[in-house]
C-alpha cells in the first residue's frame, strides 16, 4: 500500500486525495475483519445470546465476513490498484484475485506436503539413518502386508469397475427406460464410502449357524442349506469381500462417463461398421471401445487413484486386522494410533509417490483429450 | 458509480461487525482469559466438613487451619460435563472448600487428553489434572511439565494408605508424579444367579472349579459355558488383552509382569506363554466359548453375552469383563436409565472374582484408575492433592454411587451401592492391583500387534501360539 501511495506522489492534489481516501478505506475494511474474526474466534463472544441465538449470531457473522468480506477486500485492493499506472495496474491486477488462492493452496497443501517429506527423514528412531523409516516401512511384516493388499485392490476394483460400468453403458444405452436403470447403478455413488461399509457390513454380518441370520447374504446362505461364511473374518476371503464394495461403489462413476462417451460416438461411424459387416460384439470391441479409449483411462486412473488412497471401508469393517491392512490405514494407525510421526509421514510418502504415475497419464490423458477436441 | 457501490457495502459491513463486535467486546473484558468462577468461596466460619482434626498432611492441616484462606486452585478432569460423575466430583470437593475457604474450581473438559494437551503445551495448564493413563504422566514428567510430589509428599503414608501397585503406579523413574483418586475392576466373571440356582451350579472359586463348572455346563446339554467375543469397532483384541493379563497375574509374580509390560523380558517369556496356554484352555476347548472362534473374533463386545438372556434359558454362563456391562445385557440395550433395565445387576445377574490359579500369588487383581497429577506448586495446589489422598475425599462419591477408592482407610461398609460394595471388598482384599498392561506398552504394542495377534490367534483357533506371540515380540519398537 505505502508502495503505491510513493508511485503516486507527483500527481496532482486531487487525485492524491483519492489515494489517501482508497487507503484509509482499505485499512478501515481490513480492520474490521480483522476485528471480525477475532470476535470469531472468542468462544465466549455471543454467550450472552443464548446457545441457539449466539450460534445463529456466529454463524451469521462467519458468513458475512467470508462472503461480503472477502468481495469488500477484492474491491478495495483493486481501487488501491487502479491509482498504479496503467501498465502496472495490468500486471500486479490478476495477481490481486489469485494470490489468495495460490496463498490457501501453499498454505494448506504445498507447505504441509514439503514438511511431511522432510519429516520422513528427520522423525527418526534414535541411532537410526534418515532412511530408517522406509526401511522399517518395507521390512516391517504388517506394511508388506499392507502393500501386498493396496496391489491387489489396484488390481482388481479399478479394472472390474470399467469393465461393469462400460458392459452396463453399452447395454443400458438401448433399454426403454434407460435412465431408471442406470440410476440404480449411479446411487451408490451418492453414497459415502463409511455409509457404504455399514451397509455391506450387514450384508456380510455372520450369526451363529443356525440361529437368525442378520446378514443378507448368509440369510440366503442359511437359506439353502449352506454354511454361514464369515466373509470379514477369514482370510483371505476378507480382503475380496471389500474390493467387492468399492466395485459397486465406483460402477456408477464409471457408468455415468462411459455412457456419455458412448453417446458422443458418431452413429454414421457404428453405421457404417455395421453396413460393412461388423457383427455387434466387433462393433463393440473394435469401433467403440477404441472411440472411447479417452474415457477409459480417464475413468480408469481416477478410480486407482481412489482405490490406492482406501481408508473408510477397511477401517470400518476389519480395523486392518487379519491380513486386511492397507496402505492408507497403516498411515493412520502409525500417526493417530502410535504416534509415530516418522512411520506415518514415510508411509504418506510411499502413498505419494505411488499415485504421482496415475495422476500423470491421468493429466496426460486429459490434455490430449482437449487438444483432440 | 463503482466506487458507490461498494461504500454501500462496506458501511453495511462496518455496521454488521459494530453490532456483533459489541457484544464480543464486552465478554472480553470481562470473561477473557481470567477463569469464570464456578463456586463462590464461602466464609469458612466453622471448618464443618469432613477434614478436620489433624491429617498425616502439613500443607492439608496448614489449609484447614485457615492459612490458604481466599486462595483458588484450578482442578481439571475428564468426567463428562453435567454427567454423574462431574458432579459427585465436585460434590467431593465440597469439604475441603468447606473446611479451608480455599476456592476450588472444577472443571469437566470434553476432548479432555486434546485440551489438556493443548493448555500445557500453550504454558497454561490447570493446577491440577486428573489423568487415566500412566505413559500419559511419563509423557508430562519426561516434558518436565509435572511437579515432582517425592520431595513434598508424604509418600510413606500414601503407600499405608493406598493398595499396594498405586503408588508405584503413579511413579516414574522413581520419583511420584500422580496421585491415585479412583480405581475400576476388570477382574470379574458375570453369570446369570436364576440359571445357577435352577441347575446347582457354584460360582467357583478356583480355576479348577471353572473348568469343573465349565465341563459340568456342557455335559449337561445346556449351551457353552462361555460368552466370549472381542469385536470393538477399531479397537478389535482388547478383551483378549485383558484375560491373558488377568490369568498373567495369577500364573507368575508380580515382578515378572512389570517386566513383560517394561519388555525387561520378552513378550513372549516362557511365562507369559503359559498363560497364553490357560487362557487357550478356555478360549479354544471345543463347546466351551459359544459360537467357537468366530463368535469370538465377529461379534461386538457388547453383544458378547446376549445368548445369556436368550428367551430359552441361558446358551452362555459366563462372561468376564468390568462393571460398565450391564448396560449392553439383553434388553439393557433399550434403556438409559439403570432403574428401567430388565436385567438387573445383583439380582438377576452377579458376579464373583475371576479366581485365584497359583496359591503363592494370591488374589491379584487387574484394572485401572484415575490420577491426579499437579503442574504449577503452589501451598494451596499441595493442600488439594494431598485431600484427594485421603479417605475423606471420596465420601461423597462413594455415596452416590460409581466410585471405588484405592484408599484401604475407606471404610468397606461405606459402600451401599451394587456393585462397589463387592468390587471394593475385591480391592481391598487385592494382593497386587496389576495396571492394564497393554496401556502400559508403546501404542505400537499395546494398541497394535498385541490387539492384532489376538484376533489372528482366535481366528486360528488357538493354534500358533508361538508364532504369533513371537511375531508381537518382534514387533516391539526398538530403543
Amino acid at each position: 500500500m505505502s508502495e503505491a501511495v510513493e508511485l503516486q506522489a507527483p500527481v496532482q492534489n486531487g487525485r492524491r486525495w483519492g489515494v489517501l481516501r482508497d487507503v484509509v478505506i482499505s485499512v478501515g475494511v481490513i480492520g474490521l475483519i480483522w476485528l471480525g474474526l477475532r470476535v470469531l474466534r472468542d468462544p465466549e463472544a455471543f454467550s450472552e445470546w443464548g446457545d441457539l441465538t449466539g450460534k445463529l449470531a456466529q454463524a451469521m457473522l462467519a458468513l458475512v465476513l467470508g462472503i461480503a468480506g472477502i468481495w469488500a477486500l477484492f474491491i478495495v485492493v483493486n481501487s488501491l490498484v487502479e491509482h498504479l499506472p496503467a501498465r502496472a495496474a495490468e500486471l500486479v491486477r490478476p495477481w490481486i484475485f489469485v494470490l489468495p488462492a495460490l496463498a490457501v493452496v501453499a498454505v494448506y497443501l504445498v507447505y504441509p506436503a514439503i514438511r511431511t517429506i522432510i519429516q520422513s527423514f528427520t522423525e527418526v528412531p534414535e541411532g537410526g539413518g534418515i532412511f530408517s523409516n522406509y526401511i522399517e516401512a518395507f521390512t516391517d511384516p504388517a506394511v508388506q502386508i499392507a502393500i501386498r493388499n493396496n496391489v491387489i485392490w489396484l488390481l482388481l476394483a479399478p479394472a472390474a469397475a470399467v469393465v461393469i460400468g462400460l458392459a452396463f453403458a453399452a447395454l443400458a444405452d438401448r433399454v426403454k427406460h434407460e435412465s431408471l436403470a442406470k440410476t440404480f447403478v449411479f446411487v451408490p455413488l451418492a453414497i459415502s464410502m463409511v455409509g457404504a461399509s455399514v451397509i455391506w457390513g450387514y450384508m456380510y454380518a455372520w450369526r451363529v449357524p443356525g440361529t437368525d441370520q442378520v446378514g443378507f447374504i448368509n440369510g440366503v446362505i442359511q437359506f439353502f442349506g449352506g454354511e454361514p461364511i464369515p466373509f470379514l473374518f477369514e482370510i483371505p476371503i476378507n480382503t475380496y469381500a471389500m474390493i467387492v464394495i468399492m466395485i459397486w461403489l465406483q460402477v456408477g462413476f464409471a457408468m455415468v462417463i462411459l455412457s456419455a462417451a458412448i453417446k458422443g460416438v458418431p452413429v454414421e461411424l457404428t453405421e457404417a461398421a455395421r453396413i460393412d459387416g461388423a457383427s455387434e460384439l466387433q462393433n463393440f470391441f473394435k469401433v467403440l471401445v477404441p472411440s472411447i479409449r479417452g474415457s477409459i483411462i480417464t475413468v480408469f486412473t481416477t478410480i486407482a487413484i481412489v482405490v490406492l488412497k482406501v481408508f473408510d471401508i477397511v477401517y470400518t469393517l476389519t480395523g486392518g486386522n487379519l491380513e486386511t491392512e492397507v496402505v492408507a490405514l497403516r498411515m493412520y494407525d502409525a500417526m493417530f494410533r502410535f504416534r509415530n510421526f516418522g512411520q506415518a509421514t514415510a508411509m504418506a510418502v510411499i502413498l505419494f509417490l505411488a499415485v504421482v504415475p496415475i495422476m500423470i497419464v491421468n493429466v496426460r490423458n486429459l490434455r490430449k483429450q482437449g487438444i483432440e477436441a | 458509480m463503482k466506487k458507490h457501490r461498494w461504500s454501500i457495502a462496506l458501511v453495511a459491513l462496518a455496521l454488521l461487525l459494530a453490532a456483533c463486535g459489541d457484544t464480543g467486546g464486552e465478554t472480553t473484558t470481562t470473561g477473557g482469559d481470567e477463569e469464570p468462577t464456578t463456586t463462590a468461596g464461602e466464609e469458612p466460619t466453622t471448618t464443618a466438613g469432613a477434614p478436620a482434626g489433624e491429617t498425616p498432611y502439613t500443607e492439608l492441616n496448614a489449609a484447614i487451619a485457615g492459612d490458604y484462606e481466599g486462595t483458588s486452585v484450578e482442578i481439571v478432569a475428564q468426567w463428562a460435563p453435567d454427567g454423574a460423575e462431574a458432579t459427585s466430583f465436585d460434590l467431593a470437593l465440597q469439604p475441603f472448600r468447606d473446611a479451608t475457604g480455599i476456592e476450588v474450581n472444577f472443571e469437566p473438559t470434553v476432548e479432555y487428553e486434546t485440551a489438556l494437551q493443548v493448555r500445557v503445551d500453550g504454558g497454561n495448564a490447570p493446577d491440577l489434572a486428573q489423568i487415566a493413563q500412566p505413559g500419559k504422566m511419563q509423557q508430562y514428567a519426561d516434558a518436565g511439565s509435572l511437579i515432582n510430589l517425592s520431595e513434598w509428599f508424604n509418600v510413606d503414608q500414601l503407600t499405608q494408605d493406598q493398595v499396594a501397585g498405586f503408588v508405584e503406579l503413579g511413579s516414574h523413574n522413581g520419583d511420584l508424579y500422580g496421585v491415585y483418586y479412583k480405581t475400576d475392576v476388570k477382574s470379574i466373571v458375570w453369570y446369570p444367579i436364576q440359571g445357577f440356582a435352577d441347575n446347582g451350579y457354584e460360582p467357583p472359586t478356583t480355576w479348577e472349579e471353572m473348568i469343573a463348572l465349565s465341563d459340568q455346563i456342557v455335559a449337561d446339554g445346556n449351551g457353552n459355558p462361555w460368552c466370549i467375543s472381542i469385536e470393538s469397532e477399531a479397537a478389535d483384541g482388547w478383551v483378549a488383552t485383558d484375560w491373558m493379563e488377568d490369568i498373567l497375574l495369577r500364573t507368575a509374580p508380580p515382578e515378572i509382569y512389570t517386566q513383560w509390560y517394561n519388555h525387561e523380558i520378552p513378550f513372549n517369556d516362557p511365562e507369559v506363554l503359559e498363560a497364553a496356554e490357560y487362557m487357550s484352555q478356555i478360549w479354544f476347548t471345543p463347546d466351551y466359548a459359544y459360537g467357537g472362534n468366530t463368535y469370538i473374533n465377529a461379534t461386538f463386545i457388547g453383544n458378547t453375552q446376549d445368548p445369556m438372556f436368550d428367551p430359552a434359558g441361558p446358551q452362555c454362563w459366563m462372561q468376564k469383563q468390568a462393571a460398565w456391562i450391564p448396560g449392553f445385557w439383553g434388553e439393557n440395550k433399550d434403556f438409559t436409565d439403570p432403574a428401567d433395565w430388565p436385567n438387573k445387576p445383583g439380582e438377576d445377574v452377579g458376579f464373583f472374582y475371576f479366581p485365584t490359579i497359583e496359591e503363592e500369588f494370591g488374589q491379584p487383581v487387574l484394572g485401572g484408575g484415575d490420577m491426579f497429577v499437579m503442574f504449577n506448586d503452589r501451598p494451596e495446589v499441595r493442600a488439594l492433592l494431598e485431600y484427594l489422598a485421603t479417605a475423606e475425599s471420596s465420601a461423597a462419591w462413594i455415596e452416590r454411587g460409581g466410585f471405588v477408592s484405592p484408599n484401604v482407610n475407606v471404610p468397606l461398609d461405606s459402600y451401599t451401592t451394587y456393585p462397589e460394595t463387592e468390587l471394593s471388598t475385591m480391592v481391598a482384599n487385592a494382593t497386587t492391583f496389576g495396571f492394564d498392561a497393554s496401556d502400559l506398552m508403546p501404542a505400537d504394542v499395546g494398541a497394535g500387534t498385541f490387539w492384532s495377534g489376538m484376533v489372528e490367534w482366535v481366528a486360528a483357533n488357538g493354534e500358533g501360539t508361538e508364532e504369533i506371540f513371537q511375531s508381537i515380540e518382534d514387533s516391539w519398537p526398538a530403543g
